[in-house]
């Protein structure tokens, strides 16, 4: 972005103008992430950076909150996250294989009623997840998987399968469809052919898609609230409870090692996204 | 389909149009296969279920149920004057039936809401009918007037007449600050009373200025973005992939510890002078507090859509434009923003269907100033337990997002939404 030499003044202002403004906004974006880090390491219980650690003293750090998070008395972290990876496990697996199979369904030229469908199938990312929530859980209570990891997990697959859908069909797009005919050409049925030339062309896609979904269902706090007992508590229902009601800084330690989880999810993502879009320029 | 078609035959005889059709059939049902256990399912879990919360927020059969005699009498009477002794008996006859089910307490509820006082003459009509002290073999419409002098008012019996259909509109009028009066005429709620209309919108201003705030901040970094050379943006791309992937809730939770009264945002505020120490700004649990953090939530929403179609869009135009005599601004504006409002258009309408519905992050930095219908509706299916009312503005609401859904299928189409 540097600027050319025949610049005016007034431009040349605007232009630092400019950097200043999206230098703010990155700040905006990125800043508060980190106030996480240092405070979930404070020795005393509050939520406000201490003297001692303005001047950065050690005593005033300590790995106290990461301690009470693992090993605290009647502490509800060891089961909200064994709940929470279980759930959001085999809420990503169900909505990779729906997901999956409607996406080559919907990407085949052969496809009636294309809109629509896809406008249904994509509906529970568009409708806000209070109205979602309240619909679960009557039909939920309905069939009586309220406060059970079966009914949690479907839901999840609900959220989920939208961002399946949609990273697939993109990953279709590209797709040239002459390599599964010159596949069945060469005497392979379509189950095969899926296996051996479809799937792993559009394997970034579909795990770039689980992984949304993994995100979204280990994320999810609106519908479980409705659907979750005791037993089924999740990581999201704990730190919602904790914000409101007794915010200690356990909540911090916790929330660091999400940060550091999507951290390495994000870095997945964007390995995956960039070999889909090698894979997809051979083809081209 | 002229003649001279239809005469090409395939190899087994059969004329090429009925095999192609055929074949064309074949791959429809094929394609319809694969979507159809999705579909399905969905539709099930959940496009079913959202249509029972319609049928459950007009629901109101249950006096309907509970009076079935008397509605039968009721509609041979004009409504004007007390009604005959027939709606009389036939009323002491369902009373009796409710009283042995020990369901007339609730009948008592659900009519004092439709008119005040009902509670207590119910309860004098129930010690009248267990203690047997009405005899069924004289008129039972002077023994019922003597019970209590309410049961004289045409007023109530009105009153009850009005609860008869089984359908009824009144939840959706509640949330919008209108009821139906006496007269079966719509009215409004006294003003200071208005609680719902408030709220509605306030939810849209928010939404409303979220999605300004998003497109202000978020239209200069896509550009940005878009132009730097690509080993640059790709480092900044992370800046507005880390917020994205990163849970609600931790996002939520930074914005609690910088905008309390003795967090960061106050801290640097008080350092820099703008603010005295002993006068720290309330920044969160009001609508600043919502602001804040929602537009930051929000932002990667917009910034993705925008950066996607500026991507797509020439450096050589702005020289262009700027060679043929433009200055800076005027070839921005001429050519630059009009080929981004595509991006402008689909971040917009994003980021609005997202805010609108928002839950979260107003009920934890939002305080009373700053929830929103989202939250309203979580208090009715929580504390108060009317789901009917819950239901009701789930689908006010959800009317309002799909008609912004239906905007954006059209102008963006829901195929092109792009994810990361």
């Amino acid at each position: 972005m540097a600027l050319p030499s025949y610049t005016e003044t007034r431009y040349r202002i605007w232009h630092y103008i400019y950097i200043a403004i999206c230098t703010f906004v990155f700040f905006f974006l990125i800043a508060p992430l980190f106030v996480i880090f240092p405070l979930s390491f404070n020795a005393e219980e509050f939520l406000v950076f201490s003297e001692g650690m303005k001047n950065l003293d050690p005593d005033a750090f300590s790995l106290r909150w990461y301690k009470d998070m693992i090993y605290g008395t009647k502490n509800p972290w060891g089961l909200a996250a064994k709940n929470s990876f279980i759930i959001a496990i085999f809420a990503t697996i169900g909505s990779i294989i729906l997901g999956t199979l409607a996406a080559l369904g919907l990407s085949s030229r052969h496809m009636p009623y294309k809109g629509i469908i896809m406008a249904t199938l994509i509906s529970p990312m568009i409708v806000p997840l209070i109205i979602s929530g309240v619909a679960i859980f009557f039909f939920m209570a309905k069939v009586g998987l309220a406060a059970t990891h079966t009914g949690i997990v479907l839901a999840h697959i609900i959220l989920g399968t939208p961002f399946v859908v949609i990273t697939v069909t993109a990953t279709l797009s590209g797709f040239d469809h002459s390599v599964t005919r010159a596949a069945a050409s060469l005497g392979s049925n379509p189950v095969n052919t899926f296996m051996k030339i479809t799937l792993p062309l559009i394997l970034p896609g579909v795990i770039s898609g689980g992984l949304f979904a993994f995100v979204t269902s280990f994320d999810e706090v609106v519908v479980v609230l409705f659907l979750a007992g005791l037993e089924n508590t999740t990581i999201p229902i704990q730190m919602w409870t904790g914000l409101r009601e007794q915010l200690s800084p356990t909540i911090l330690a916790v929330a660091t090692c999400l940060i550091i989880l999507s951290t390495l999810i994000l870095i997945s993502a964007e390995l995956l996204r960039r070999r889909s879009e090698r894979l997809r320029g051979i083809n081209r | 389909m002229s003649s001279e078609t239809k005469q090409i035959l395939t190899t087994d005889g059969i004329p090429l149009e009925v095999s192609l059709k055929k074949a064309e059939k074949k791959n429809k049902i094929k394609a319809f296969l694969l979507v159809a256990p999705l579909l399905l399912f969905l539709v099930i879990t959940y496009v079913f279920p959202i249509g029972e919360m319609f049928s459950r927020s007009i629901d109101d059969k249950m006096i309907t149920n509970m009076l079935p005699k008397t509605f039968k009498e009721m509609e041979n009477w004009d409504g004007q004057e007390l009604p005959p002794e027939e709606v009389f008996a036939a009323f002491y006859y369902d009373f009796k039936a409710l009283v042995e089910k020990q369901e007339h307490g609730k009948l008592g509820q659900r009519l004092n809401k439709e008119k005040n006082g009902f509670n207590s003459i119910t309860k004098k009509l129930f010690r009248q009918v267990k203690r047997k002290k009405i005899d069924e073999s004289i008129s039972i419409k002077e023994q019922v007037m003597k019970v209590h002098k309410r049961w004289r008012n045409v007023e109530y019996w009105q009153a009850i007449k009005r609860t008869a259909p089984p359908y009824t509109m009144s939840k959706y009028l509640k949330g919008m600050d209108m009821y139906y009066a006496a007269d079966g005429s719509i009215t409004q709620v006294d003003e200071d009373r208005r609680i719902h209309r408030i709220l509605w919108l306030r939810t849209l201003e928010i939404a409303f200025f979220v999605t300004l705030f998003c497109f202000l901040m978020g239209y200069p970094i896509a550009h940005l973005l878009a132009t730097l050379p690509m080993k640059y943006s790709n480092l900044l791309m992370i800046c507005v992939l880390l917020p994205f992937w990163t849970s609600l809730l931790v996002r939520t939770a930074s914005w609690m510890i910088l905008l309390q009264q003795q967090g960061v945002v106050n801290d640097f505020f008080v350092m820099i002078g703008l603010v005295a120490d002993d006068n720290r700004p309330e920044m969160m649990y009001n609508k600043v507090g919502t602001y804040v953090a929602m537009t930051q939530i929000l932002l990667p929403f917009m910034v993705l859509p925008l950066y996607s179609v500026m991507k797509t869009i020439s450096p050589s135009l702005m020289r262009a434009g700027k060679s043929l005599g433009g200055t800076p601004f005027v070839a921005f504006w001429k050519v630059y923003f009009p080929l981004t409002i595509p991006g402008i258009g689909a971040g917009c309408l994003l980021v609005f269907i997202l805010a609108i519905g928002y839950y979260i992050t107003p009920a934890l930095v939002g305080g009373a100033s700053g929830t929103l219908i989202s939250n309203q509706i979580a208090f009715h299916m929580k504390q108060t337990l009317d789901w009917s009312f819950a239901s009701a503005m789930g689908l006010m609401l959800l009317s309002g997002v799909l008609v912004i859904y239906w905007i954006y299928n059209k102008l963006v189409g829901v195929d092109n939404i792009k994810l990361g």
